[in-house]
């Protein structure tokens, strides 16, 4: 008998278009002390398993088969008293983003107190006593004085704790973490991490962690399960199913995770998933409007110069200018991108890295420095036609694939915009060719062009985007997290479909990221920046080789020891 | 904190000034002071006279700060038609709308929060439909429609209530109520529900629409993981969250309920601050609607200023940030 | 391009097809039969100079010996006067259509200069920022402590002190539409800014900044259609709102005169005859403005709901 066991469940979400099953069919179990997986990419009903164990289903989502076993008894057909025992007290639970997972009107300690004292039944000042406790076993130092602190007075690394801490309260049986740290930055995710590793060990807890990341699931389950669109496809220990993988989809999933440790020439055309077209093979560029000799001026030096850039942000106006509050963003920059070259730029969130390309492509004005591209000084040029051509030159990627299209223009008129703008074409006609081979290019088809933003999916919107920025034949692509918000196969279409252009076309790039495997498989150099200053320039692989700031030296540390090959 | 409710004050000071501005306007430009205030017989040396004596030949900016110091003391100069001070006329009719005000704000504060509450908790329950249909048709009527036909179910057809005037009022003084009197009570009644309807309906949907919203929130669904009873989410946690933002609303319904008085007044002859209004309007006697609006402002602002004080006492995240 | 053309319409075929706010719209009952009533009422405005029995403003048809006469069912009735006739002898139906007509006029004419003040006003300030924001909404906040129905009484107000008796008559509709207006703008204003300032910091924003447009047409390219949603909520609930407010003033005796009677004048012309049981003066306009203002209640918080992705 295993501490719990799920039985055939299949999770159905009626809609008007027919029922759509979440989860179809899937067993399995957790004994106790172990941390078992479940990992699978966006739409796999991962989280689905998680809320139907602890009968939380968001509406109208139902079990429509199967059963949910703890301990031998049977939970999924109790009534909703007899599941709140459980829910809580035997099953804790904890969510992704810490942020938004405590009142905001009530201390710490209340929360805390106030579950003790549901489920176990303790005097208000042992429960308090009790919640102190907790506290300090998660991690949180001063928990004498900050159990009576507000949620928003702890950063996110510490409200996660303050979660974990609430769902450990009645030391359930069972604890379902679904995404713990996806919402954190690397080094606090390592930390967190290690504490759920650790308290599941010393209560002999088991527990599901839910996860996109196979780096996660690397670092601490025991075993794991893969699902993809709403079916187990393979479950077993963790080494063998990353290593020794036997399914199709977990094959295609694990190779498309980026080789932290070596630079491989491309990724492994992922197979399994649908929408997968990388250039197609009949398509040649050159014969093509993107491929035909661009009417740019040749020149000598570097593509882009950035030179003390210094950027600061007002972030409390007063009445006079000189007592504003400021933010430096960008500490006074300087780098400068060869042409022809792929230049990373990593570093965590906050780091100030977005903000250069910002500067870069006009979004914001610098408060001081200057910006060339082509070996000309942007914010000094005042003729307009002038500027507009280097404008031309110089396109962007953006990061979030759902706000980086207009929802309410069709295909074709997003792609032709900068077209006509630019007057790239000689008439309507020309226009919709060029739109129409763009779309070829990137791998989504002319049937694409009637449609709106809405009808695709993340990765066919970021195919749509690169189609947007290629339409000024740019010579300089900056992409910003391009791929940050995709799913792993996905975003290892998008990385080959983003180095076959830069390749074919001659273009020089700039990509920002903050995951470290992506910048090494993609650039030749790579800038780390940590709080508006760039710490560290060097060739990719002699950075991951041989790094020489303590930066970046604890993130190569932190970056995920998950390797595709054994 | 004190910086942030500084802040609030000198905001609040600068909306009188633009209101203040807006109502010295009104008197000085619009239509001609003194012909309203002479016979057509009066001569030209006369009227030149009374110019200088009443400073309107004075710069603007002085005769703006002799008008906001007169304002400040509640002196705003002779109704044009009834050749009264207004600041007495408005201090006689005060207390009759602020009694009817008060009545229908409690009214439908109490009643209508329960309701969006219940109607948030019970989504799908045949009273919530009822009470949502309902309040939409609380919304379409018009208040001086629900009034004539209170008047005329209650007054005409039945001949329970009264359905003009306070009835028998008590003098204290200071303050004339209707609320010592059984005739006086039994006025309040029609005007009451009259004037609370609308805001009734709309407190019961913001309820409903902050408590649906709070309940939808990540928070909640842990709450609900963490073995919370539904209870306890509801009336402690959600209901709390919901609070917040429903006082702001309702304290500053709480001022348009005044201002909206004018309606019920109208309809029911209502001897207040609002039948004075609309009555001034029909006779453009300036000085009284100048008056009557910097009142009205001022209470607005009043209000405003508790409600963000009060906003301030009771989210902890504005009590820590906004100190330092 | 023929080719094209027909799976344009295909195309346009299935969207409607799939489109959810069409499916619940075909799909709710208040919201279709709100809708129906509601255009009904529209086209009986529209057509009341053909359709109503006899035309109220004409005085040569006016007899007193008709005044005053109750619907026609009742006792005293008379068969050409459904609804019976008011203290001149008019046909209550016949003057309800007209005055239907009147109030539809305003309150059409002024939700959409409203619309159009607040938001362009809301577009400039929340796409331009800094002080031009700080103004405009200072304003806004200034004007949002006074109801509605107070703004427009008080500009009404100050018409009726500036220009002579004769001559505001005459011009009593277009002050009331004006005052309406004026009234109503902050909504939208504020409703506009507030997702301008959401829309602003999107990508797609950027996205045409690096190419290079220019802010008028990001702005009114790519902005304005992205907040338009909620101002076409906002816009119907205040033709409701409107709608009110016109009667309101109408009936406080500031609005419309008894010369061009919108609803809101009948029912104070009958309010008078209220006590001595002429009863249906009143109530017959009554009703009509209730189901006018509640069909297009109705209707938009249907359409409310239904643009709220975050209730499906």
């Amino acid at each position: 008998m295993s501490l719990l066991e799920v039985k055939n469940l299949t999770v159905k979400f009626p809609s008007r278009k027919g029922d759509f099953t979440a989860v179809d069919d899937v067993s399995l179990s957790v004994e106790p002390g172990e941390i078992l997986g479940i990992v699978g990419e966006s739409g796999a009903g991962k989280s689905t398993v998680g809320n139907a164990i602890i009968s939380l289903l968001e509406a109208p989502g139902y079990m429509s088969d199967g059963s949910i076993w703890l301990k031998g008894g049977r939970i999924d057909d109790l009534d909703e008293n007899l599941k709140s025992t459980i829910r809580g007290r035997r099953i804790g639970m904890i969510f992704q983003d810490p942020l938004t997972s405590l009142n905001p009107l009530e201390t710490v300690g209340a929360q805390l107190i106030e579950t003790i004292i549901l489920h176990l039944e303790l005097s208000e000042k042992a429960a308090r006593a009790r919640a102190i406790d907790l506290l300090n076993q998660v991690g949180i130092e001063n928990a004498e004085e900050r159990v009576d602190q507000y949620p928003h007075q702890f950063s996110g690394g510490m409200r996660q704790r303050v979660v974990i801490a609430l769902a450990l309260c009645s030391d359930p049986e069972v604890v379902i973490a679904d995404e713990p740290t996806t919402a954190l930055d690397v080094s606090i995710q390592a930390q967190i991490l290690s504490l759920l590793r650790k308290l599941c060990e010393e209560r002999n807890v088991g527990m599901i962690m839910v996860t996109h990341d196979m780096g996660v699931i690397a670092e601490i389950t025991d075993r794991v399960a893969v699902m993809y669109r709403g079916k187990l496809v393979e479950i077993g220990e963790t080494e063998k199913v990353l290593y020794k993988p036997t399914h199709e989809y977990t094959k295609s999933l694990i190779s498309a995770v980026p080789r932290p440790d070596k630079k491989a020439d491309r990724f492994p055309l992922v197979t399994y998933i649908e929408d997968v077209e990388t250039l197609p093979e009949d398509v040649k560029l050159s014969d093509l409007w993107l491929g035909k000799t661009r009417d740019y001026e040749d020149f000598e030096g570097s593509m882009l110069t950035v030179e003390r850039l210094k950027l600061d942000f007002v972030t409390k106006r007063a009445i006079f200018k000189r007592n504003n509050t400021y933010f430096t963003a960008l500490k006074g920059v300087s780098f400068d991108i060869k042409q022809g070259e792929v230049f990373g730029i990593v570093g965590e969130s906050g780091s100030g890295k977005s903000t250069i390309a910002r500067c870069v492509t006009g979004i914001y004005e610098p408060s001081d420095g200057t910006v060339s591209i082509c070996g000309a000084d942007l914010n000094k040029l005042v003729d307009i036609n002038k500027r507009n051509y280097y404008r031309r030159q110089t396109q962007m990627v953006f990061q979030d694939p759902f706000s980086s299209l207009n929802g309410r223009m069709r295909v074709e008129n997003i792609i032709a915009e900068p077209i006509i703008f630019h007057k790239q074409a000689a008439d309507k006609t020309e226009v919709r060719k060029i739109v129409h081979e763009l779309l070829e290019i990137v791998g989504l088809g002319t049937g694409a062009a009637r449609k709106f933003p809405h009808e695709f999916s993340g990765g066919q919107r970021q195919r749509i985007s690169i189609a947007r920025a290629l339409a000024t034949r740019p010579r300089f692509l900056i992409c910003d997290e391009p791929t940050s918000a995709l799913d792993v196969s996905i975003q290892a279409q998008i990385l080959n479909l983003l180095k076959d252009l830069q390749e074919e076309l001659g273009l020089t790039m700039m990509f920002i990221s903050h995951d470290l495997p992506v910048i090494r498989q993609m650039c030749d150099r790579v800038a780390v920046m940590q709080s508006g200053e760039i710490l560290e320039i060097a060739e990719t692989e002699a950075l991951f080789n041989t790094p020489q700031h303590s930066y970046t030296k604890k993130l190569l540390e932190l970056m995920p020891k998950f390797r595709t090959s054994a | 904190m004190l910086t942030f409710i500084a802040r609030r004050m000198i905001q609040s000071v600068l909306v009188m000034i633009a209101v203040g501005l807006i109502t010295f306007g009104l008197l000085r430009f619009v239509g001609d002071p003194i012909s309203n205030m002479v016979g057509q017989d009066t001569s030209i040396a006369e009227r030149e006279q009374l110019k200088e004596d009443l400073g309107l030949n004075d710069p603007f900016v002085i005769q703006f700060a002799n008008f906001a110091k007169n304002a400040v003391k509640g002196e705003f100069g002779l109704s044009y038609t009834l050749r009264v001070p207004v600041s007495q006329l408005l201090s006689e009719r005060l207390p009759a709308t602020l009694e009817l005000s008060i009545m229908s704000a409690l009214l439908a504060l109490f009643i209508g929060m329960p309701m969006g509450i219940y109607t948030a908790i019970h989504k799908d329950s045949w009273l919530t439909k009822f009470f949502l249909s309902s309040s939409l048709v609380g919304v379409s009527l018009p208040t001086f429609l629900i009034g004539i036909l209170l008047i005329l179910l209650f007054g005409v057809v039945f001949r329970w209530l009264p359905t003009f005037g306070r009835g028998e009022v008590v003098d204290l003084g200071w303050w004339t109520t209707g609320l010592l009197t059984w005739s006086g009570i039994k006025s309040l009644i029609l005007p009451t529900i009259t004037l609370a309807i609308f805001q009734l309906t709309l407190i019961m949907r913001l309820v409903r629409a902050e408590m649906l919203e709070v309940l939808r929130t990540d928070y909640i669904k842990f709450g609900r993981a963490r073995g919370l009873s539904m209870r306890a989410l509801h009336y402690r946690h959600a209901l709390k969250n919901t609070l917040i933002p429903v006082i702001t609303i309702t304290g500053l319904q709480l001022g348009s309920i005044i201002a909206f008085s004018l309606i019920t007044e109208s309809v029911f002859q209502w001897p207040g601050m609002g039948l004075l209004f609309i009555q001034a309007i029909g006779n453009a006697d300036v000085p009284i609607m100048a008056a009557y609006l910097v009142l009205i402002a001022f209470i607005f602002v009043a209000i405003n200023l508790m409600v963000d004080i009060l906003y301030v006492v009771l989210d902890p995240r504005l009590r820590t940030t906004v100190g330092d | 391009m023929q080719e094209d053309n027909i799976s344009w319409a295909q195309d346009m075929r299935r969207r409607i097809a799939d489109n959810d706010i069409w499916y619940s719209f075909t799909h709710t009952p208040i919201a279709y039969i709100s809708a129906i009533i509601g255009l009904s009422l529209i086209a009986l405005a529209i057509f009341a100079p053909f359709i109503a029995p006899q035309n109220p403003f004409d005085l040569a048809s006016l007899d007193l010996f008709d005044a005053s006469l109750p619907p026609s069912w009742l006792d005293q009735g008379d068969q050409r006067f459904l609804l019976g006739t008011d203290d001149q002898g008019r046909g209550i139906l016949s003057t309800i259509f007209f005055g239907l007509r009147i109030s539809l006029f305003v309150g059409f004419t002024s939700v959409f200069l409203s619309l159009l003040i607040g938001v362009s006003l809301g577009l400039i300030s929340g796409y331009v920022g800094g002080r031009v924001d700080a103004v405009i909404m200072r304003i806004a906040d200034v004007q949002l402590s006074f109801p509605a129905i107070l703004i427009a009484l008080l500009i009404d107000g100050v018409f009726r002190t500036v220009v002579s008796k004769d001559l505001h008559e005459d011009l009593a509709l277009y002050v009331v539409i004006f005052a309406i207006a004026v009234s109503g703008w902050v909504q939208y204003a504020r409703t506009v800014r507030s997702s301008v300032m959401t829309e602003k910091i999107k990508e797609y924003v950027q996205a045409g900044q690096v190419i290079g447009l220019g802010s008028a047409r990001i702005m009114i390219k790519h902005i304005l259609p992205n907040v338009l949603g909620p101002v076409f909520v906002i816009g119907t609930l205040h033709l409701a709102l409107a709608i009110i407010i016109e009667a309101t003033l109408s009936f406080l005796g500031v609005g419309l005169p008894p010369t061009t009677p919108s609803l809101g004048t009948l029912i104070r012309i009958g309010n008078e005859y209220l006590f001595s049981g002429e009863w249906w003066i009143t109530i017959f306009p009554g009703l009509t403005l209730i189901i006018l203002s509640l069909s297009v209640n109705l209707f938009g918080d249907w359409l409310r709901d239904a643009l709220n992705p975050k209730l499906q």
